[in-house]
């Protein structure tokens, strides 16, 4: 397995923004992944889920803009130069 | 390098410039504050991991400075040009520094490269055949981590960074013995070690923030820590390389056994040990199997790592 730069950089990008598409109403709260589900008993260690909903959910708040202009970036480049 | 009244003297001759490097002179000839040193081994570079970085590029700009003013002083122009040129630089020196301790700290990686010949000799022993060695507690000196100079415990970057270049040769070597070497081919070797080293530091980070193990592992020791199995894959492919496929499997298992071990041991001190600090209560009897079972991963990935990246180089 041959792995470049390149490619890592093209697998972040695609996990980065398979967790963006990920919408709370829509989709988390129907799962049983929402924002208040992961909240479990208070004064005792968070368990794995609601550490999973609390890394879910920042990664989409921080990533948010980044994500607008690396997406548009990548489509700008790749249109361009294939 | 001039002393203090031959270059007091030079400067006032000078009509132009001489105020504004009577202020930097002092500043250069000044003693520099250090903090003590604990061993008191002699060193063989100066100890910048304690520097101020203002103070120490101050003292090497006047230098240069200093040393082409009284060639140009003739002409008032040029050394006008000269002075507003590498204060320019200074400034964007400083920029740049400044933009670059924002996503990298460079004191706190200043530590992991704090070593020494024998605490290289040492830590590699110690890589190599960890079963004699007691006492795995990284040691505190008021508070902070003692540097790798003075602790044989201590993870640091040097060891992993030069096993790094020290593989990729070793590969290109390999695959040259081999006859299948191209410049190529190097460049994509060095890119995969890469990607492997970034993938595990990822899996390792994010499998310690799920489990909340609150250890005092940073981003830069785990690096340090997957990178020390690169040592291991040296040893594997200089074993292989000298004595076929037999030496070859010899030396895999010799490297991963005592690469094991040391995995073990030394992240044992610091997951397990956070255990006293935290509560007890119900949830804490599932805890420690949760810690166990990540370190015992961690170790049995090693060997595979180390399979997968020298197989395809000795045949």
């Amino acid at each position: 397995m041959a792995f470049t730069l390149y490619s890592l950089i093209q697998a972040a990008i695609l996990c980065v923004n398979a967790i963006a598409v990920l919408h709370e109403d829509r989709f988390l709260s129907k799962v049983g992944w929402g924002a208040d589900q992961g909240i479990g008993g208070f004064g005792d260690e968070p368990g794995i889920k609601s550490q999973l909903l609390n890394l879910v959910r920042s990664v989409r708040t921080v990533m948010r803009v980044p994500l607008i202009i690396v997406n548009s970036v990548c489509i700008v480049l790749l249109l361009l130069f294939g | 390098m001039l002393s203090r009244s031959s270059s007091y003297k030079l400067l006032k001759s000078c009509s132009l410039l001489s105020r504004i490097p009577f202020i930097f002179v002092d500043l250069a000839t000044k003693p520099r504050v250090r903090t003590a040193h604990p061993a008191g081994k002699p060193l063989l570079f100066e100890d910048t991991s304690s520097l101020s970085p203002p103070m120490a590029t101050q003292g090497y700009y006047v230098g240069g400075a200093e040393r082409g003013d009284h060639h140009l002083f003739r002409d008032p122009m040029a050394s006008a040009a000269v002075m507003y040129g590498s204060s320019l630089a200074f400034q964007g020196k400083n920029v740049v520094n400044k933009e670059i301790s924002r996503f990298v700290s460079v004191s706190k990686l200043k530590y992991f490269f704090a070593v020494d010949t024998t605490y290289v000799l040492k830590k590699l022993l110690l890589l190599l055949f960890p079963y004699a060695h007691q006492d795995w507690e990284v040691r505190y000196h008021r508070d902070t981590p003692l540097t790798p100079r003075d602790d044989v415990n201590a993870p640091d970057l040097y060891i992993p960074s030069m096993a790094f270049l020290t593989y990729i040769l070793l590969a290109g070597m390999a695959l040259g013995i081999q006859g299948r070497f191209s410049p190529e081919v190097l460049g994509l070797c060095a890119s995969s070690a890469l990607v492997w080293v970034v993938m595990e530091v990822v899996a390792l980070a994010l499998a310690l923030y799920l489990l909340t193990v609150h250890s005092d592992l940073s981003t830069f020791d785990l690096l340090a820590y997957s990178g020390y199995k690169y040592v291991g894959m040296i040893v594997t492919m200089v074993g292989g390389l000298m004595f076929g496929r037999n030496g070859y499997f010899l030396s895999l298992a010799w490297a991963s056994c005592s690469f094991m071990y040391f995995i073990v041991c030394s992240l044992r001190v610091k997951i397990l040990s956070s255990l006293s600090t935290d509560s007890m209560g119900p949830g804490a009897s599932a805890k420690p199997q949760l810690r166990l079972y990540i370190t015992m991963t961690i170790a049995v990935f090693q060997p595979i790592v180390i399979y997968w990246l020298t197989s395809h180089l000795v045949r």
